[in-house]
């Protein structure tokens, strides 16, 4: 199954809109990994004296309005950022998989139960939730808030592994896998899964994306992630007063926000082409 | 005194609830009342047309559809009683071959870990071992064994096939459903794969249930043939006997409508009228009736079902088929 | 006798698929194929998967899928007028109207939302101008005359309310609408039931004796071949390989791989003779190099066979083999 979802994503790299998705992300995630290693300037380090100071070479996105380096910043921010999303989208995935494809196989009463539920769930708006729960719970640790964004998020994963599932359960090699003796457990993870990854990939990249934007405006609500955890929305929440003045405290976590989400939108084109048997 | 069947099935039926809204749809019987027996090392050939039940008789033979009702005795053992480890350990003896190259090997596994699963499923031997007995397998199939490590839609639609029939042997079974094996391949390749299953059947005296709608693919296989029409048995007896002396309307115009690449052909082609039966709505008498060309049919046939009986060397469900029905000379040639 | 009038003449016809990427070769899935017919008769262009024939007949009617293209040098002249070179209108006016076809697999051939009855409608009105009760009872009338038991209801049915012989024939009316002289027939029984095939062969035939129209009939069974063609032409890998009247061909194939293709199909008459198998796969469009492409599985291969592409050589009345033993044997 590893060596099928390697072979997409090889062959996803082909696409013009893979390269450049790819190519960013990879820029984006060493950035967010290795920056906060080798930059020079630290990302907290107040100074509430020399306030903020446009780009320049020592600064090449400039300073923030405590004096703090904004490409410092970005960087430790992106990490938590991307975490906060692969993670979430992890749990979202996992409990997808699991509800999807017990529904899916099981089929009968157990599946009409189940997509009843999700179906009710899915009348829910997300956001609607999310806020709700993070303006009760006011200083929520960004443990508790991943569980919160990855349980929210499983629902539409869950109906496309179930359609999966009850594609290919009629199939002939499915068929021959019970001819042959295989049992529930065996069927569903060799093959049913495998087959269903494509899909499952392709939706989890892009809802790597949404949880970004979720999370980011979040924190841009004074929700989510609390100072001093530097995050890309606080950034923006930050500078919303120095908007006039020093329009480049706004614009370099914004941009960050931007490339992220259109990175992982690009990939994302790029593994549903390359999806379709046709494609080279 | 014959050996003991290997397979023997009586009165089997096979359900599906009606599409559509209503109940009022109906049910469809695919398969209404099939008995037949198999003796060890011989091939049955089932063939009839779309809606005549032989696919899904060949999935209620090895259980992998649920009979509504009727036996099914497999070895002398019982095989719907069965409980699941039971049948488990039974399904090693029976295998099926599928008809779609395509959709029959998963595609995200490579064709040697295809036939190797059923070794794992088993616990046969130990890993090197299984590796060994994959090689050979392919070997006995015709594949070369460096193809192992390649992905099914890297092969051509014989070769596929031929991982589908190495598959089915891993397990070492005495019985094997051919479900229109060759329907789909290119005719250069269909012999190669019919000699390969007649090899088999020698090397590993096996016993076919071999499902085709082509009587000319079946002939060559088949010790006795079996015709279906609308989910029975209407016809069913040695080779030789169903080819040459059809007694059954529905198998003599099957014969009559099979292509056959001789310009200079004598036999004159029996066209049928009428439709069939709708598939929901199964007539109390004959369900060959609507299309019949038989100079003797009347009310009787409407409204008793014939039963198979012994015609000739053949058994035939028709209620005149002694009576033999003078087929239109041939047109002059042009 | 008098000759028969030239309908269709199809010369040096070659479909280009160019390739992909950097690196990759086009692939010319049909070459260099030559073939005519005259007024009422039947050709069959037979051919397994690979051969190039049913892009043939998609490429009369100018429907060669994207990106492929006919080369410069194919000429497909339709009574004297120069098919390749229409565009627009005038191809339009072609289509439907001189050259009718039915495609293979009604199912996917047949819009599943309009009724046959509209898309028969479309057919007939598209070539010329009927009134809307004028169109409907042309279309039931041609229903009828394609074997539809009630064509009434046929014409308003839905296409997935008939069965697949039915469908069939709806098809077969549609390619007729337009009164064409000539009908390209691609495959028309191959998801049918052989009883229904037969049907559908026999109606064929009437029809086309009754209009006197000429059909190609592009097919893989060399069954539905010997009943109903009079000339035969065998595709192979984008080739043709053998063209000659059909009596002929089944008696005597000149080419290797009529006759080993005769050869290796279960049959029903010929009683107690084993397949032989023809080894070896049909090479695909990519892999083609430039020697006979039949070579590798030719049990009677020359030499010169694997490296040279053979002629076609005339070996007689209309009869043509692809092939150097057949040019050897006219030396």
């Amino acid at each position: 199954m590893i060596g099928s979802l390697l072979d997409l994503i090889r062959r996803a790299l082909r696409h013009p809109s893979g390269r450049t998705g790819g190519l960013l992300l990879a820029v984006l995630a060493v950035g967010a990994l290795l920056g906060p290693l080798v930059l020079p300037h630290p990302a907290d380090m107040p100074d509430v004296v020399a306030g903020a100071t446009p780009p320049s070479a020592g600064h090449p996105f400039g300073t923030d309005q405590l004096n703090r380096d904004i490409l410092s910043r970005i960087a430790t921010g992106g990490r938590i950022s991307l975490a906060v999303a692969t993670l979430a989208m992890t749990l979202s995935l996992t409990l997808g998989c699991l509800v999807g494809l017990v529904a899916g196989y099981a089929g009968g009463w157990v599946d009409a139960i189940l997509m009843r539920v999700v179906d009710a769930a899915l009348a829910i708006p997300r956001l609607f939730v999310i806020l709700l729960l993070l303006v009760v719970w006011e200083r929520i640790p960004l443990a508790a808030l991943i569980v919160v964004l990855g349980a929210t998020g499983w629902f539409a994963t869950s109906r496309l592994v179930r359609g999966e599932v009850l594609r290919l359960r009629h199939h002939g090699f499915v068929l021959a896998a019970q001819g042959l003796g295989a049992g529930p457990a065996r069927t569903i993870t060799r093959h049913l899964l495998p087959n269903a990854a494509g899909p499952l990939l392709v939706a989890a990249t892009l809802g790597v994306g949404d949880v970004i934007l979720l999370e980011a405006g979040l924190s841009f609500l004074g929700l989510g992630i609390q100072p001093p955890v530097p995050s890309w929305g606080g950034m923006v929440l930050d500078a919303r007063p120095l908007i006039v003045t020093a329009p480049w405290t706004a614009i370099f976590p914004g941009a960050a926000i931007v490339a992220t989400v259109l990175a992982v939108n690009l990939m994302g084109d790029a593994l549903q082409a390359a999806l379709d048997p046709r494609s080279a | 005194m014959s050996p003991a069947p290997l397979l023997e099935v009586t009165d089997l039926v096979k359900q599906f609830p009606g599409r559509g809204w209503r109940r009022a749809r109906g049910t469809v019987h695919a398969v209404n009342g099939v008995s037949f027996a198999l003796a060890p090392g011989e091939t049955l050939g089932v063939v009839g047309e779309s809606g005549s039940g032989k696919s899904t008789l060949g999935r209620l033979v090895v259980r992998l559809l649920e009979a509504d009702a009727g036996g099914i005795r497999f070895a002398g053992v019982d095989l719907r009683a069965l409980d699941r480890r039971g049948l488990r350990s039974l399904r090693r003896r029976m295998q099926m071959v599928f008809q779609d190259p395509y959709g029959s090997l998963n595609p995200r596994m490579r064709v040697g870990e295809i036939v190797r699963e059923g070794l794992e499923i088993h616990r046969l031997g130990t890993g090197p071992e299984r590796v060994t007995t994959v090689a050979r397998l392919f070997e006995e199939v015709g594949l070369d064994p460096e193809l192992v490590r390649t992905y099914p839609h890297q092969l051509s639609g014989g070769q596929r096939q031929r991982v589908g029939i190495a598959r089915a042997l891993a397990v070492d079974p005495g019985f094997l459903v051919c479900d229109e094996p060759v329907s789909a391949l290119d005719v250069s390749v269909q012999a190669q794969v019919l000699n390969l299953l007649t090899k088999l059947q020698q090397t590993r005296a096996l016993t076919y249930l071999f499902i085709a709608h082509d009587l000319a693919v079946v002939r060559q296989l088949a010790h006795r043939i079996a015709v279906m029409y609308f989910g029975r048995i209407v016809e069913i007896g040695p080779t030789d006997a169903i080819i040459g002396t059809p007694h059954h309307p529905y198998t003599r115009a099957l014969l009559s409508a099979v292509p056959v690449p001789d310009p200079d052909r004598r036999t004159a082609r029996i066209v049928l009228s009428g439709d069939p039966p709708r598939p929901t709505a199964p007539p109390p008498g004959c369900p060959f009736f609507s299309r019949c060309f038989h100079p003797k049919k009347d009310v009787r046939c409407t409204t008793e079902l014939p039963l198979l009986r012994p015609v000739g060397a053949s058994h035939a469900a028709c209620h005149y088929a002694e009576v033999p029905v003078s087929v239109p000379p041939p047109p002059p040639p042009a | 006798m008098e000759k028969q009038a030239r309908l269709l003449e199809i010369r040096g016809l070659t479909i280009r698929f160019p390739a992909g990427g950097k690196g990759r070769t086009d692939s010319t899935p049909v070459r260099g194929v030559d073939l005519h017919l005259n007024r009422g008769e039947v050709l069959a262009l037979v051919g397994e998967s690979g051969s190039g024939k049913s892009l043939t007949g998609l490429s009369l009617l100018g429907l060669v899928p994207h990106p492929g293209r006919l080369d410069p040098g194919s000429s497909i002249r339709l009574e004297g007028v120069e098919l390749t070179a229409l565009r627009g209108e005038a191809l339009r006016q072609i289509r439907g109207r001189r050259i009718g076809m039915v495609f293979q697999d009604p199912l996917a051939s047949l819009t599943p939302v309009l009724t046959i009855g509209t898309q028969l409608r479309e057919a007939l009105t598209a070539h010329r101008s009927l009134t809307r009760s004028e169109a409907h009872r042309r279309g039931e009338a041609l229903l009828g005359e394609v074997g539809l038991p009630d064509p009434a209801a046929g014409y308003q049915a839905y296409p997935h309310e008939l069965s697949g012989g039915m469908r069939q024939r709806a098809l077969i009316a549609l390619g007729l609408a337009g009164e064409p002289d000539l009908l390209i027939a691609d495959e028309p029984t191959s998801a049918l039931d052989v009883t229904v095939q037969a049907q559908i062969l026999e109606t064929l035939d009437r029809l086309r004796a009754d209009r006197g129209m000429a059909v190609l009939l592009i097919t893989h069974d060399l069954g539905v071949v010997a009943g109903r063609a009079d000339r035969v032409a065998v595709m192979y890998a984008g080739q043709i390989v053998e063209q000659r009247d059909t009596r002929a061909l089944f008696r005597e194939p000149a080419h290797p791989y009529t006759r080993a293709l005769l050869r290796a199909i279960p049959r029903l008459d010929r009683l107690g003779e084993g397949l032989v198998p023809i080894p070896g796969m049909v090479p695909s469009p990519g892999e083609w190099w430039t020697g006979c492409r039949f070579s590798p599985r030719c049990g009677e291969a020359l030499p010169r066979c694997a490296n040279e592409e053979p002629p076609a050589v005339a070996l007689g009345d209309d009869h043509l083999s692809r092939c150097w033993l057949a040019a050897k044997s006219k030396t």
